[in-house]
């Protein structure tokens, strides 16, 4: 046998640069507005232009005269198709199962949001499309609207849906009330507050694109879409819509360019591009301009909560009781019921043993985009909630608020929240101390005197949160309301040279799938990264997955750990015949079979070729080959935590905020690539100072116009807009991960906002103030007081 | 983007000709703002008429008691020129603070003052300067150039060929940007001469302004501390999405102050 060679170092855990990024930076990604199909057709979308009216009648003659149109569809043409299921069944307080309002793909009778498709043109090009499209005369007998919440909530609202009265879609609880009650009259403090979560718009640099035809070759509907979960999506297109069998349908996501969750949702536009294509047998091409992004994405957040805080004389939590109006929109989106009930009031006992919570969800809809999970997804709701009302307690108290998160820290797990869950590990102590030595917390008062010195108001606000990923097990989720199971899969291929192909279940949108999947089969095999491919978002070639959101990338990589390891073990049992040792003596370090028994050694390549020769060992016991795939389903969800420190300075002249100081201590359990979570806490936390500061969806109250249609009016938050961050990183392994990972994605959007607007309401001595607390409301306030002190 | 012709001329003759050829012929200079109208289909000019190439529109030079600008040059040209540096700091710094490097590296001072956005910078530093807008056919002072929202004197295919601009060792212009577009939420330009202080505020709304009590309490001795007294018409605010007409209000007295609070006013 061959000298061996040197063990590979370690990848997995390291900073190794990401392998998808010189493709990206050098012009080569390959998204699916940049492919065409032979014989492309386009299509554009007729777009309710009223928050909310009744459809008269729909004249489309002149559309299909003008030139190079080849079909304008109506609603009508689309009533074969069932309306757009929501995939969670949540049932009210009353035991009724949630009012779904119907949702057509494309409207017939009334329409309920700005933006909603009321026919669609497909044309020989984009523009021929575009100009058609504005040719399609719709008689709108316009209805009343109501697009905020709680107006909508509110008796005598106008209503959207017959079958929900009060446009009430669930009216829906958790804990234990009369527990809340009981703590709540033996309590020495309570801490009222009532707070808005704003609603965002998701954003995705590359907007929605679809690109559908039927492929007469492999007689499958072949459909190229910017998806997260685009096996999830043949399942829904075939089981739901029939638009072709399983097997008779290809979906291809390729490289993805962002979507924070807005692209792990069932759209109306993508069911009726897929249709159309069949319909008019010609591929036909849909790509969102960023307008239509604005206006359809499905969009985060939007609750109004009022809430209470019961504490006993020493600062300790008693009961937290919550009361959230939660906006669904004109409609319940794929997983719209799910986000601000099990994603959100499950997570209200943050890091703190609170003995009793309840919480109660009324969704309601309104006359605006659905809205869905948007990158934490009801987590960043319920964190902003409890740390807001933490900072306030701290306030009306007078103690630190670092102190008394720590009087009220969870010290020991498992632990059961009162609200469902079971935190897996965690030590947020260790995290507590750790933002506070990033942050300098101790050093903030000089900080601040000096600030002072300049005529800026300086402050410092914290943030504590626990979230949860790897959402699973099928079982638990599947009674709690799920459509679907939560598991995920992957199928490792090792070629006969001793290369491997990773087919993943998982699909990256820009998290980098590729470099931390093959970090992890490198170290598994003992070889080169550059020996291991990641195959993902093809469902020709990948059969069975659950895609990326709910940062679970971790659940696929442990599919793809256990499929690894079935490798192993049946390369053990081959290598035990090549080395005429028994299997079980058979070790498999760092790329090498070896036995303690001989010092022959066989290389993970020269195993890999003896497998495919088939001629050392006996085929009649061992099939040849080396393929392995895994399904793994999480024995409970992961629960990753962190506390965020923010430091503001305001300019009272103006009321501007800047953010001049921002520490992150997290603990992500085992990190696959550092510097992948790195750009994950980065990028979250950029969007939690955009949502505390910056973004917000603005509809009009009356006509529920959106407002924020464009980056000129929806101020998102730049380079300039945060500074350096400081980030550190515990690790407690999450006992529920094959891999003892926990996931990142979220956390920084989870994190921000409420360490943010902590800061704010320190720096200005005030209870609270609403997100985004803008330039005019911080001057608004400082004005007021102004006026008091003459 | 509905159809349209293009061309793009290499003299300003043939450029104008293009433009009285076709009521629907737009001229388009760097297309910032332009090209995202068209592309929302809020307009639909028959025919784009490219000033890139037209010679008569560009350079910068130091002129008598000036500067001359080419209404083609862009705002990065003019941020970076040494003459304007020189003779006019703070127009370079506010050409500078246009939008992002992109914005600034197509978009041209010709272009900006003849869309005059409410919320535009170059118009506050032209009006307090007293510049004068060179076209194909006269030369406008800027207080008759600019008439109001998105409104100016310029005729039907009339283009601005050049900007006269005097000397400025004294002044400065704060913005403070609208969060989303970074233009200016309000921007106040002022400008100390022999003769005494002019004060343009834009951003207020209702297009760019002189606050002339502010320039009479200047010119007496005032200092920017002393503005919080001095009367500033109400009506010449609006409120929107991004700001109440009173804070812009509140705001406009703070540029005025911070502006003077510059070096520049040191000497
Ligand atoms: C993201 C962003 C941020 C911005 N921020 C700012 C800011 O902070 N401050 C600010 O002041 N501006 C800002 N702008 C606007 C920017 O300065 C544009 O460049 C300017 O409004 C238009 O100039 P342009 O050369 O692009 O003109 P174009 O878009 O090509 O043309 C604008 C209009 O002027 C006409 N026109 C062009 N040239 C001439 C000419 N020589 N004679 C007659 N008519 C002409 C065109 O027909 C058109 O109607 C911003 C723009 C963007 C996109």
């Amino acid at each position: 046998m061959n000298a061996p060679p040197a063990p590979p170092l370690r990848k997995f855990g390291t900073a190794v640069p990401r392998l998808e990024d010189r493709r990206f930076l050098m012009g080569a990604g390959n998204y699916v507005d940049d492919q065409l199909f032979p014989g492309q057709t386009w299509a554009a979308f007729v777009r309710s232009p009223h928050g909310h009216a009744a459809i008269r009648s729909i004249d489309t003659r002149a559309a299909r005269a003008a030139p190079g149109v080849i079909a304008v569809l109506t609603g009508a043409d689309f009533a074969s198709l069932p309306p757009m299921p929501c995939g969670w069944m949540i049932h009210s307080r009353d035991g009724e199962p949630m009012r779904v309002g119907e949702r057509r793909v494309v409207a017939t009778q009334r329409v309920r949001y700005v933006g909603e498709p009321v026919a669609v043109v497909i044309a020989e090009s984009r523009d021929a499309a575009r100009d058609a499209a504005d040719l399609v005369e719709v008689d709108w007998d316009e209805l009343p609207a109501v697009a905020d919440v709680a107006a909508a909530a509110a008796d005598g609202a106008p209503e959207l849906h017959a079958n929900a009265p009060g446009n009430l879609a669930f009216d829906w609880e958790l804990g234990d009330s009369a527990a809340v009650e009981a703590a709540m009259a033996r309590s020495a403090h309570c801490v009222t507050l009532t707070l808005r979560n704003n609603r965002l718009v998701p954003n995705a640099i590359e907007p929605r694109a679809i690109n559908a035809r039927w492929d007469p070759v492999e007689e499958k509907l072949d459909i190229r879409m910017t998806h997260q979960n685009p096996i999830g999506m043949r399942m829904f297109y075939a089981a739901v819509y029939g638009l072709a069998a399983e097997h008779r349908l290809r979906i291809v996501s390729p490289d993805v360019g962002g979507g924070f969750g807005s692209k792990a949702h069932n759209y109306p536009e993508e069911v009726a591009v897929a249709f159309a294509a069949k319909l008019v047998g010609r591929p036909v091409k849909w790509t969102a301009e960023r307008t239509e992004a604005f206006l359809t994405d499905a969009h985060g957040r939007d609750h109004l909560s009022t809430a209470t805080l019961a504490l006993d004389p020493d600062g300790r939590f008693l009961a937290l009781r919550v009361d959230t109006l939660a906006a669904m929109g004109a409609y319940l989106s794929s997983t719209g019921s799910l986000i601000p009930t099990y994603m959100y009031a499950t997570m209200l006992s943050g890091q703190y043993a609170i003995p009793a919570i309840h919480c109660r969800t009324r969704a309601i809809y309104t006359n605006t985009a659905p809205v869905d999970a948007y990158r934490g997804a009801g987590r960043p709701e319920a964190a902003y909630l409890v740390e807001r009302m933490v900072g306030l307690a701290a306030r009306r108290l007078a103690i630190d608020e670092a102190e008394i998160r720590r009087r009220n820290l969870i010290r020991h797990f498992p632990y059961r929240t009162p609200v469902e869950w079971v935190y897996d590990s965690g030590n947020y102590e260790a995290g507590l101390d750790q933002a506070l030595a990033l942050a300098d917390w101790a050093g903030f008062p000089a900080r601040k005197a000096e600030a002072a010195a300049r005529g800026r108001l300086r402050g410092i606000g914290m943030s504590a949160y626990v979230e949860a990923c790897g959402i699973g097990p099928s079982a638990i989720l599947a009674r709690l309301g799920a459509g679907a199971g939560m598991w995920d899969s992957a199928e490792v291929r090792v070629h006969p040279a001793g290369t491997v192909e990773v087919l993943s279940g998982a699909h990256s949108h820009g998290q980098g799938h590729a470099t931390a999947i093959a970090q992890l089969v490198a170290d598994r095999f003992g070889i080169p990264m550059e020996q291991v491919s990641v195959i993902q978002g093809d469902t020709d070639r990948i059969q069975a997955g659950t895609g990326t959101y709910g940062s679970r990338a971790s659940v696929g990589m442990s599919a793809t750990a256990r499929a690894c390891d079935r490798i192993i073990e049946k390369a053990k049992r081959i290598a035990g015949h090549l080395l005429a040792v028994p299997a079980e003596t058979v070790d498999f370090a760092d790329g090498l079979f070896a036995s303690a028994a001989t010092n022959a050694t066989l290389s993970f390549g020269e195993l890999a070729f003896a497998a495919h020769a088939a001629s050392g060992f006996p085929t009649d016991e061992i099939e040849p080959g080396l393929v392995a795939q895994s399904f793994f389903d999480p024995p409970n969800f992961t629960f990753p935590s962190g506390v965020h420190v923010a430091e503001i300075e305001i300019d009272p002249e103006t009321g501007q905020t800047e953010v001049v100081g921002f520490a992150a201590a997290d603990d992500f359990g085992v990190l696959a690539n550092p510097m992948i979570v790195e750009g994950q806490v980065m990028g979250g936390v950029a969007q939690g100072l955009g949502q505390a500061l910056l973004e917000t969806c603005v509809y009009d109250p009356e006509t529920a116009q959106l407002m924020t249609a464009s980056f000129m009016d929806y101020a998102m938050p730049r380079a300039d807009s945060f500074p350096e961050l400081r980030l550190g990183f515990g690790c407690t392994p999450s006992p529920s991960n094959p891999l003892g990972m926990k996931g990142c994605g979220e956390a920084g959007a989870i994190g921000a906002p409420a360490a943010v607007i902590n800061a704010v309401c320190h720096a200005l001595d005030i209870d609270h103030i609403d997100m985004p607390a803008t330039a005019e409301r911080v001057w608004e306030i400082l004005e007021a007081r102004r006026r008091e002190q003459g | 983007m509905h159809a349209f012709a293009y061309c793009r001329p290499a003299a300003l003759a043939d450029a104008l000709r293009e433009l009285a050829a076709d009521a629907e012929a737009r001229p388009l200079a760097g297309g910032q703002t332009l090209l995202p109208v068209m592309r929302a289909r809020l307009a639909a000019p028959s025919r784009l008429v490219d000033l890139a190439r037209v010679r008569e529109l560009t350079g910068i030079a130091a002129a008598p008691g000036g500067l001359r600008l080419g209404a083609m040059e862009t705002h990065a040209a003019i941020a970076e020129h040494p003459a304007v540096k020189r003779l006019a700091p703070a127009l370079a710094r506010l050409a500078g603070g246009i939008g992002d490097p992109q914005v600034r590296n197509r978009g041209t001072i010709g272009g900006s003052l003849a869309n005059n956005d409410p919320a535009a910078c170059y118009p506050a530093a032209l009006l307090a300067l007293g510049a004068a807008i060179e076209t194909d056919r006269r030369t406008l002072a800027a207080e008759d150039f600019f008439t109001g929202l998105f409104a100016t004197a310029l005729a039907p295919g009339e283009l601005v060929v050049a900007v006269q601009v005097p000397a400025a060792p004294a002044a400065a212009y704060v913005k403070f940007p609208q969060p989303a577009s970074r233009f200016a939420l309000v921007g106040a330009f002022v400008l100390r001469t022999e003769a005494g202080y002019r004060v343009a505020i834009t951003g207020g709304g209702m297009g760019v302004f002189r606050w002339t009590e502010a320039e009479a309490a200047l010119d007496s001795g005032a200092t920017g501390a002393d503005l919080a007294g001095v009367p500033l018409d109400p009506e010449l605010f609006t409120g929107d999405l991004h700001a109440s007409a009173r804070y812009r209000r509140a705001l406009a007295r703070v540029a005025v102050a911070r502006a003077l609070a510059d070096p520049a006013f040191a000497a």
